[in-house]
């Protein structure tokens, strides 16, 4: 089957089977590989990309249903990681691995569109399905902090 | 504090000597060769392998430098710890350095990545390599200018003759550095900066891929993809090493966009080994695992289907029943650190019938899954009767993928590629094996039909992930202790049924006890694959032996922490062994003592309390101080961590250290809440997170304190030691929050759950 959708603001028609999860159309079909696959059945994030804005588990959507609504990856921000969030995560030396911090990211930037300055509660709700297995949290949380508050200013 | 147990940095072998040659274009290498690598490799000294030097510093003209990362890297920041210790001895900028992964070659020596070892054992090596390098441009620089070198000093890249203003960049000096007399080791020893001056070690340095990162660039293993790449996805037997005997590969053949599916027969050694499968092979590996689903297979599960934790459990129970008081076996010999059958020191039976008090406990720690995020994999290339392979493992070894490919071990060119996460699963290397031999299968079928080989990448779902690992061994403690009058412990014993679980023989308070009985019985029979997962042994050992401590400090009536530090102060038994520097080990708990609130945590109110524990592993000290509250329904909220680390005289990189530190603490609340993996019918029976919840943020706390004491002892890792004490640092703490003295692993099953 084809399907066209907008990917990083750009559109792209890809012939895949309808049950195919976006997450394997943006790594194997589109490669775009920034995107993480970490256990398949939305448990750990690490698929995390936008859609409308909000952070979706893309090893969950099928790519017949993701229509004509953006998805935006890790790759949709600066390639200069000018972006305040990437600029944090740079500044505190937030990974550890790194295999996370894509879905950690791309979940960070749907809070902070939303809620320009969360609250520590705030942080925890909208990060808590973005399993870091190396255990980074406390640079990741305040690495949002960081880059909520640049923000401000 | 401390005097250093070794004089000097570890020396190296006089025969080591700089490799320099020219570049064409005016830049300069500047390599490190040790005669025993040249010998492997078949030559030496004079030889012609010793045209092939171990590179590790490229001058460029520009006066930028590549330094070349020789081990892999899984997140501890070895990438970037190796070079920052090159750079700082070659004087140069880290701004002005480019870091490069090296290829996996016998020249360079060990590159593994395990053990908390890649700084203990290259950290002089990598400061001779860089002081050489600089050595060598003050000398082309005091020929150029004709003045002594001694008069010369140099800084970011440049050397510098004060008394006549003038400067060139290292860059400018390449060429002529090539002709100057290569410096000795006695001149390059003599030539290390004094710790003091240090510029680049010591400081707080970003890992050189976090831009790469934060932008998603392709810098993982599974990001590998060389062009025209086929996927492959591999069915395994649920039960351990079961053997495929039939499957319906022709249907499977025939999906859509399926291209190959083939039964792999077992190759290569131990964990090591590919075992029996079937492979399927198509354009995306979303097709080749879907189709997975439409297998039938038949089986032959092997003898190992009738082994479950059921069983495991209720032999262990069994033969503590009947052992547990037998006289212990005689010592072994030698007794390495957490190794040897046992101990047996003085007479514990006997000091329990007249000690004034005698408690006894049992402990037990699961199986567990080491599941980093990044699930198994590797890609590889068969073509011409050779393989090229990307691989994410942390001891990379040609003989694997050669195994897999039916070639000889020569005929492989390994890339190491950096990965999700190691914490010892990827010590060992089945997937190379596995892709060695699809790799060669595919190529083999496209041969017949006419077409051009192909790379294939391997990809193991989570539940192969978690269903097909080395478990960390799930452990049985059967203690003893007694008391005198006046508290002081005066025998310990502990009964150990193994199931390939380290016997901890060695174990504090061995050491600090008149009797010490350290006793153990095989589980048989036992055929679950078993490995190191991150800090062995002690990542369970220190739950229970820390916990089982903890509770002769309150039945003596004391103060745990000071209890185990009137303990080290009294060596007992023989003393210490294994390496254990008991003043080290209470130079961490004094520290993480007085940074703490640890003396009024009297005033602490009701269902909060404090724990302590600290451990020796892995050459490094920890202790951790954990303040946690525990309500009526059994939710467990961490509010406070205190951390005292001693790894000696020098942190690499502080930032990585700090962030290791979190994430030991971080991985020490997944074993303690929720992971623990069971054995049904010989298989495991979790298979996903669902089933194995890891930490999440909201769970970890935010009040974490971190400090590094400076020992004078040499600089030792930090990848490991940082997770075992924080098990028991906060089953003690739930002690003394709730009472509940937490004795089984994980305490999600004893109803608990984090607040
Ligand atoms: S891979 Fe999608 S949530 Fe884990
Ligand atoms: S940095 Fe490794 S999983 Fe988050």
């Amino acid at each position: 089957m084809t399907y066209t959708i907008t990917v990083n603001r750009e559109r792209h028609t890809v012939d895949v089977p309808e049950r195919m999860p976006l997450l394997w159309v943006l790594r194997d079909t589109l490669g775009l590989k920034g995107t993480k696959f970490g256990c398949g059945i939305a448990q750990c994030g690490a698929c995390t990309v936008l859609i409308d804005g909000r952070p979706a588990r893309s090893c969950q959507v099928q790519i017949s249903a993701v229509g004509a609504r953006p998805v935006l990856t890790i790759e949709s921000l600066p390639q200069e990681a000018t972006h305040p969030l990437q600029q944090a995560w740079m500044e505190l030396d937030v990974p550890q691995c790194g295999y996370c911090q894509a879905g950690q990211i791309m979940t960070a930037s749907a809070l902070l569109t939303q809620t320009p300055n969360p609250t520590d509660e705030q942080i925890d709700t909208a990060m808590n399905g973005v399993v870091c297995r190396c255990g980074t949290y406390v640079r990741i949380k305040q690495a949002i902090k960081q880059a909520a508050s640049g923000r401000k200013g | 504090m401390a005097k250093s147990d070794s004089t000097n940095l570890p020396t190296v072998d006089r025969r080591t000597f700089l490799q320099v040659t020219a570049l064409a274009g005016g830049g300069l290498l500047v390599g490190l060769s040790f005669p025993d690598v040249l010998a492997q490799r078949g030559g030496g000294p004079g030889s012609g392998a010793a045209l092939l030097p171990d590179i590790y510093i490229t001058i460029h003209p520009d006066n930028t430098f590549t330094i070349i990362a020789k081990n892999p890297e899984t997140g501890q920041g070895v990438k970037t710890a190796l070079p920052m210790i090159i750079a700082d001895e070659l004087d140069v900028d880290w701004s002005q350095v480019k870091v490069r992964q090296a290829d996996l070659d016998p020249k360079y020596g060990s590159q593994i990545e395990g053990g908390s070892r890649a700084i203990p054992s290259n950290y002089q090596n990598m400061r001779l390599v860089g002081a050489g390098g600089r050595l060598l441009m003050v000398s082309a620089a005091a020929a150029m200018w004709n003045v002594p070198a001694s008069e010369l000093t140099t800084g970011s890249g440049l050397v510098k003759h004060a008394g006549s203003g003038r400067t060139a960049t290292y860059g400018s000096l390449a060429s002529r550095a090539a002709s100057v007399p290569v410096p000795d080791q006695a001149a390059i020893t003599a030539g290390l900066k004094n710790p003091k001056d240090f510029k680049i070690i010591g400081k707080r340095t970003r890992g050189v891929d976090v831009k790469d990162i934060v932008t998603g660039r392709p810098v993982f293993s599974i990001d590998v993809a060389p062009p025209n790449m086929l996927y492959a996805a591999f069915e395994k037997c649920s039960a351990f090493r079961g053997k495929v005997v039939s499957a319906n590969l022709d249907e499977i053949k025939k999906m859509p966009g399926i291209r190959h599916a083939f039964i792999v027969e077992p190759a290569g050694q131990g964990n090591n080994a590919a075992v029996s499968g079937v492979a399927i092979v198509a354009d995306s590996w979303w097709i080749a695992n879907d189709a997975r689903r439409s297998l039938k297979i038949t089986w032959d599960e092997g003898a190992i289907a009738s082994q479950s934790s059921v069983g495991y459990t209720a032999q262990a129970k069994d033969l503590a029943a009947k052992n547990a008081s037998a006289p212990p076996p005689p010592p072994p010999a030698g007794g390495g650190r957490g190794g040897g059958g046992g101990a047996a020191i003085g007479d514990a039976e006997a000091a329990f019938k007249s000690a004034a008090k005698v408690i006894e406990a049992e402990y037990f720690f699961p199986f567990l899954s080491h599941a980093p995020l990044e699930p198994q994999n590797a890609t590889a290339h068969f073509k011409d009767g050779k393989l090229e392979i990307w691989s994410p493992s942390q001891i990379p070894s040609l003989q694997h993928p050669a195994a897999g490919a039916g070639i000889a071990p020569e005929n492989v060119t390994m890339h190491l590629v950096r990965s999700g996460g190691g914490f010892g699963r990827r010590l060992v290397s089945d997937y190379d094996t596995e892709i060695g031999s699809i790799a060669r299968k595919v190529t083999d079928e496209r041969a017949a039909q006419g077409l051009p080989s192909v790379p294939v990448k391997l990809l193991w779902t989570r539940e192969d992930d978690m269903g097909h690992d080395q478990y960390r061994p799930s452990g049985y403690h059967f203690f003893k202790a007694a008391l005198d009058g006046a508290g002081k412990l005066v025998a310990f014993r502990d009964y150990v049924p193994s199931t390939q679980s380290v016997v901890p023989a060695n174990e504090f308070p061995r050491g600090f006890c008149e009797n010490v009985w350290v006793i153990s019985t095989a589980v048989t029979p036992f055929d679950v694959p078993t490995g190191a997962l991150r800090a062995p042994p002690t990542n369970g050992i220190s739950f229970v032996m820390q916990g089982f401590v903890d509770e002769i400090a309150i039945a003596a009536g004391k103060d745990p922490l000071q209890y185990r530090i009137d303990l080290l102060n009294s060596p007992a038994g023989g003393g210490p062994t294994g390496g254990f520097n008991p003043a080290r080990a209470r130079g961490v708990l004094e520290a993480v003592r007085d940074m703490s609130t640890w003396n009024r945590r009297g005033q602490l109110p009701k269902g909060t309390g404090m724990g302590v524990a600290f451990q020796f592993a892995h050459a490094g000290y920890v202790a951790y101080i954990v303040e946690a509250a525990v309500d009526a329904n059994k939710a467990v909220k961490i509010n406070r961590v205190w951390c005292a680390v001693d790894i000696g005289r020098q942190i690499v990189n502080p930032s990585q250290a700090e962030n290791l530190v979190h994430g030991g603490f971080v991985e020490g609340m997944s074993h303690i809440m929720n992971w623990e993996i069971t054995i049904d019918r010989g298989g495991a029976v979790q298979r996903n997170f669902n089933q194995y919840q890891p930490t999440r943020m909201a769970q970890v706390p935010t009040d974490f304190q971190v400090k590094f004491l400076q020992t004078d002892f040499d600089p030792t890792g930090l990848g490991e030691p940082s997770l075992p004490p924080a098990v028991p640092a906060i089953t003690n703490a739930i002690f003394a929050a709730n009472g509940d003295r937490i004795r089984t692993l994980p305490i999600g099953k004893l109803g608990y759950r984090w607040a």
